[in-house]
């Protein structure tokens, strides 16, 4: 028996538990750093019965919870998940308290506002993922940007300000036309039903049949929102100077969650709600997505700052993830979920290691960087292990990701060509000089700059929150079907959804 | 035993962790040389552990009858998406076992010398722990039983050799470091390993499987337009380039050398480079299937032979010398898959994996007596400082050459034989044409090396090598010897008298039933053209004698009177700075001048920011309006109850 109240619990514990934080007082920093671990690691272990609770075999929305909200228009409190939102909602509570960790000693000022913002925002995240009213899934949606704004704007780099302002007005623009197409479905939604709503899944039975032309509209303005979130080429220019300036748990969250928002409001309300839009558009959107791999991978190799090059790499990853939702296939979208995932966890290790570095030297420069390999060992093996992850090396866990999305947009019947896949595995050989380059220069090579020497290798604490990414680097490497398995109907039923009003389209 | 395969993988992949994460502390733990010796013995016992499992297999998948010698060992599923079933599975067969052997027999040789080779090094540990993964890698390859698990291990030995070339990180190399020519190979490989995966992709939607049984079964009875097949052969050819260095992609195999000498024998020997034999043996029927690419495959195997021993000729660095003719001698291997003669071509890379192993084991003993010195030009006469080296290394050369009863004699004529057989004598005159060259630039080698005066300085003492060093270059040396005896070819052995190619068999059946069987072709021919070859080798010897220990100014005099072609050579074709031109740098330029500083900087940020800022500029002047002047409002709002009135009056 399901406990329909676990997913309210999921989500009031951190809002309680933010709440609390507040009312700490000022001064006792290591009880707000202690009280936020713990507060979100007890979030995770929610997530966990979540997960234990969950039955793989329904490809339906599980721990269901409604009540009415705002009767008039027949909004209502409405959660629930299906096993790609559990997959996101595990990274979302995953990664929390590892960020958290990861902060310890970076963050100095202002810690309690720090690790409540950082709680706020996992409220955001989770809501966004769990929401099945539009109302709803809105009011998380908006609310999460407010602390990551803050994070930037407060724990940022030297060009914070400029940067978070750009990740504002970017993501603001984008969730306005998705307000628009909100209420435009509702209203068009209420003459068939006969009443007003933005119950999801009462609108899934009506957006296939909006008129083509219609349908397009709202399409559009769903998938331009999203894609500035994933961010797909060329609305992806708020994500370098975002990442850049963000302190390292805000990079790590922002690369790890907040992408992904994007990649799953394509799945969850893309597909399913504007099919004959969706297969329309694939080429299009399939043709950005490889244009960003391609580009972010390229515009990669040359940066000169570490962070930023992890960023244009997002844009590389996240582009497959897209090329992976549109090309509708059980192995590409299985795949794309699963890439989520993976982009998560290696580049939120990516940025955690930078971060460990960054601490150390002050400096991001790649060419203030070289022959570390004898100073900090154990960095050294870390930040390989992490991007060979990236590079998608069989074995680890990108590689699965990639390859799913590969060969299931090669045999795509909705993309049907197989230059779509030529062109994007060859952001694999890209993938592996910008990777491999950095590393060379960072890591190899005889010592060059004397600030370098003396700097201390990774210490306890900074393992312990690596250790848990790099046990699922390797666990979704050889065995992904823990995870596949989870995602398995959901995915199946997305496509059941496009194929229903598109039986043309059926293999 | 043979159920318990697996082992010889997990095996390895210990080994792998015992030294990585605890190499450091057992050599801080132990006294002096004590944890060397550990960790050392772990590293090549785990290996020679795996040797003998796949040794038991092989002699209990003997005594099964011929056409029942394939067992499938399954671990676990790896991904199970929609149509798509791939598992950690094994397959033990005729060819997965002669390639198990070679790979942990050579390969546990030469884990043995290096613990003689790294002793002293600080990164011993470390060295250990990346052979021992090098082997998982090329185990997974060579005995997965579906492309998927093939590819986790073709991309793990490029992994390997990223980590082994780039072993001495520190260190430069050549123009730059060892991190470029590792970093080299990583990406030269993964160029190659997109075709592999475009060839997965094709097969997967041709035949709705990666499971070779499967893919292999349906090749034959399925209807499949050979158009595709052509296509297939090609993507997984252009993989085969990468990793067995084939033109066009083999310009890493050189920088390799870049690291620890017996890397570059496991590397040139056991593992890696002959992945891309393996595989395309391996998909036999795939290839037999796509006869165009049959044809592309024989000719780059054979201009690869005769361009990389033609840059073998001048070469001055004993270990280049080496690395070009381990690109000619893959590109023979090539020429007989090319041609049909797919044993033949695995034949010939098992004794190129003894011979070769030996000359790169057997040049790490001079390197190591002559103190890191490698250029040949500033070695002489050392025979008599390692008396066991020279000889040994004397044996390889031989067999290289093809010299009978070498084992190189037997393994290379069959597949000159086949390329006249099955091909043409073009391909067959070419083939002998790089025998001869092979045997000139060896000879060459081994004659300024161990024969003639010293021209090294007085400061340097070569000695020879200890024993852990010599006993695995004596082993060596006796395979090399004898190693040619179990594939002797059928004109002297009689009908089904070659005992390698009759074990094979099964597995190229298929393939060559596909394929035109050569003609009628006496066994005068076959024994003519075998007289023309031993004889052009061996005058090639002498010649190489003859200018290398009495006349050695007829080298200077024809490099000097033909100084353009000895130049072109000297730099091997220019082909790096021809790639660096024309494809390395166009790439980095374009990013960073145009994507990065313009197109991402200047044309879509411009428009961000520009959007921004006319916003910025209109609320400006739209802020002007409230003026904060209470009669101002007071106006407006009078304006707009008119207007609103009017509209109200005359607007229906």
């Amino acid at each position: 028996m399901q406990n329909n109240y676990l997913i309210t619990l999921l989500l009031l514990l951190p809002l309680l538990g933010g709440l609390f934080l507040l009312v700490l007082p000022k001064g006792k920093e290591n009880i707000v750093r202690y009280s936020g671990l713990a507060i979100s690691t007890v979030t995770f272990i929610v997530s966990l019965l979540l997960y234990f609770n969950f039955d793989p075999a329904n490809g339906g929305f599980q721990f269901i919870h409604q009540f009415k909200w705002i009767e008039k228009l027949n909004i209502s409190y409405f959660v629930g998940i299906d096993g790609m939102s559990l997959l996101l909602v595990l990274l979302t509570t995953f990664l929390t308290p590892l960020t958290l960790l990861s902060s310890w000693s970076g963050i100095q000022k202002n810690v309690k506002e720090f690790t409540f913002f950082m709680i706020m925002l996992e409220v955001g995240m989770l809501g966004v993922f769990v929401s099945l009213d539009f109302f709803l899934f809105y009011i998380f949606w908006e609310a999460m940007l407010i602390p990551m704004y803050f994070i930037i704007g407060i724990w940022g780099g030297e060009r914070r300000i400029y940067a978070s302002v750009k990740f504002f007005i970017y993501t603001m623009f984008g969730s306005l036309l998705m307000l628009v197409a909100i209420i435009w479905l509702a209203v068009y939604a209420s003459s068939p039903l006969g009443y007003f709503t933005t119950n999801l899944l009462e609108l899934y039975n009506v957006g296939p049949e909006v008129p083509s032309t219609i349908q397009n509209w709202m399409f559009l303005a769903f998938a331009f929102s999203f894609a500035i979130k994933v961010p797909l080429f060329p609305l992806h220019t708020w994500l370098p100077d975002a990442h850049v300036e963000a302190p390292t748990a805000g990079s790590v969250i922002l690369a790890g969650v907040l992408l992904k928002m994007g990649t799953y409001g394509l799945v969850r309300f893309c597909l399913p709600l504007f099919p004959q839009s969706s297969i329309t558009f694939a080429p299009y959107i399939s043709i950005l997505a490889i244009i960003g791999i391609i580009y972010g991978a390229l515009v990669a190799m040359v940066q000169k700052d570490v962070k930023k090059l992890v960023a244009y790499s997002s844009v590389a990853h996240l582009g497959f993830v897209v090329l992976g939702i549109f090309a509708v296939t059980m192995e590409s979208i299985q795949g794309a979920i699963i890439q989520m995932i993976n982009h998560g966890l290696s580049t939120g290790a990516l940025f955690l290691l930078v971060g460990v570095i960054y601490e150390r030297t002050h400096t991001r420069e790649i060419s203030d960087y070289g022959g570390i390999a004898k100073i900090v060992p154990v960095f050294s093996f870390a930040l390989m292990f992490a991007s060979l992850s990236s590079v998608g090396l069989p074995g680890l866990n990108g590689f699965v990701g990639e390859f799913l999305i590969l060969i299931g947009s090669f045999k795509s019947a909705v993309l049907n060509n197989w230059w779509y896949t030529v062109f994007a595995a060859s952001g694999v050989i890209f993938a592996a000089v910008y990777l491999l380059w950095m590393y060379q220069r960072v890591v190899f090579g005889n010592v060059t700059n004397q600030k370098l020497n003396g700097i201390a290798d990774m210490n306890k604490r900074e393992m312990i929150v690596m250790l848990p990414i790099f046990i699922f680097i390797v666990w979704i490497g050889i065995y992904p079907s823990t995870f596949l398995n989870v995602s398995k109907e959901s995915s199946k039923k997305v496509i059941e959804q496009v194929y229903y009003t598109q039986r043309i389209f059926q293999k | 035993m043979t159920e318990f395969i697996y082992l010889t993988i997990i095996l390895p992949l210990a080994g792998f962790l015992i030294n990585g994460i605890f190499g450091r502390k057992i050599k801080n733990a132990c006294p002096d040389s004590i944890g060397e010796k550990v960790i050392g013995w772990i590293g090549s016992g785990v290996i020679g552990i795996s040797f003998l499992i796949a040794l038991f297999s092989f002699f209990e998948t003997l005594s099964l009858p011929a056409d029942n010698r394939q067992t499938i060992v399954n671990l676990f599923n790896w991904i199970v998406v929609g149509g798509l079933n791939v598992s950690f599975s094994y397959q033990v067969d005729q060819l997965s076992l002669v390639m198990a052997m070679i790979v942990t027999g050579v390969g546990f040789i030469i884990h043995v010398y290096s613990i003689g080779y790294m002793h002293g090094d600080k990164g011993f540990w470390r060295f250990f722990s990346y052979m021992n993964l090098f082997i998982f890698a090329m185990m997974n390859l060579v005995l997965g039983d579906n492309f998927l698990v093939l590819f986790l291990g073709w991309e793990g030995v490029g992994l390997c050799s990223y980590l082994l070339i780039g072993f001495w990180y520190d260190r430069k190399f050549e123009k730059g470091t060892t991190a470029d020519a590792a970093k080299k190979a990583f990406i030269v490989n993964r160029i190659g390993d997109f075709g592999f995966l475009l060839g997965m992709f094709l097969i997967y939607l041709t035949f709705g499987s990666l499971n070779f049984n499967e893919v292999f079964s349906r090749a034959e009875s399925f209807n499949i337009d050979e158009s595709v097949f052509n296509l297939i052969a090609l993507f997984l050819f252009i993989g085969a380039t990468g990793k067995s260095a084939q033109i066009p992609l083999f310009v890493w195999l050189p920088d390799a050398m870049a690291g620890p000498t017996p890397v570059s024998a496991l590397i040139h020997a056991a593992t890696m480079v002959t992945a891309g034999v393996y595989m395309v043996a391996r998909c036999s029927i795939l290839f037999a299937s796509a006869p165009a690419i049959m044809t592309v495959v024989a000719v780059i195997g054979l201009l690869t032979a005769l361009f990389a021993a033609t840059i073998g000729l001048v070469q001055n660095d004993i270990k280049k010398v080496l690395a070009y003719s381990t690109i000619s001698q893959l590109g023979y291997m090539f020429l007989a898959c090319g041609v049909g003669a797919f044993s033949a071509g695995i034949f010939h890379l098992m004794t190129h994996a003894f011979f070769k192993a030996l000359l790169f084991l057997g040049a790490g003993s001079v390197i190591h007596a002559m103190h890191e010195e490698q250029d040949i030009q500033n070695y002489g006469g050392l025979k008599k400082y390692l008396p066991h080296t020279a000889l040994t290394f004397l044996v390889a050369a031989f067999a290289i050459s093809g010299i009978p009863p070498l084992s190189g004699f037997f393994s290379k004529d069959e597949i000159l034989w086949y390329s006249f057989a099955n091909g043409s004598f073009v391909f067959w005159l070419i083939g002998v044409l790089t025998a001869l060259l092979t045997a000139f630039y060896m000879f060459r080698l081994y004659f300024l090396t161990f024969e003639g005066k010293y021209r090294f300085s007085s400061e340097k003492h070569p000695h020879e090598s200890p024993k852990i060093m010599t006993v695995p270059l004596m082993v060596l040396a006796g395979l090399s010897i004898i190693g040619g005896f179990i594939g002797i070819p059928e004109i002297f052995s009689g009908e089904h008298g070659n005992q390698f190619h009759n074990w094979l068999a099964p597995i190229f059946k298929s393939a060559e039933r596909k394929l035109i069987t050569y003609g009628s072709h006496s066994h005068f021919e076959e024994i003519l053209l075998m007289v023309v070859s031993v004889i052009g080798a061996a005058g090639s010897i002498y010649f190489a004698r003859y200018i290398y220990t009495q006349k050695s100014s007829i080298a200077v005099q024809i490099s000097k009177r033909f100084s353009k072609g000895y130049n072109l050579l000297w730099n091997k074709y220019f082909v790096d700075e021809v790639y660096d031109a024309t494809v390395v740098n166009p790439i980095l330029n374009t990013s960073d001048s145009f994507l990065w500083k313009i197109a991402d900087n200047k044309i879509i940020d411009g428009v961000v920011n520009s959007t921004a800022s006319i916003i910025d500029v209109v609320s400006q002047k739209i802020r002007k309006v409230q003026t904060g002047v209470a009669q101002f409002y007071a106006v407006v709002m009078m304006l707009g109850i008119v207007l609103a009135l009017f509209w109200i009056i005359f607007g229906r």
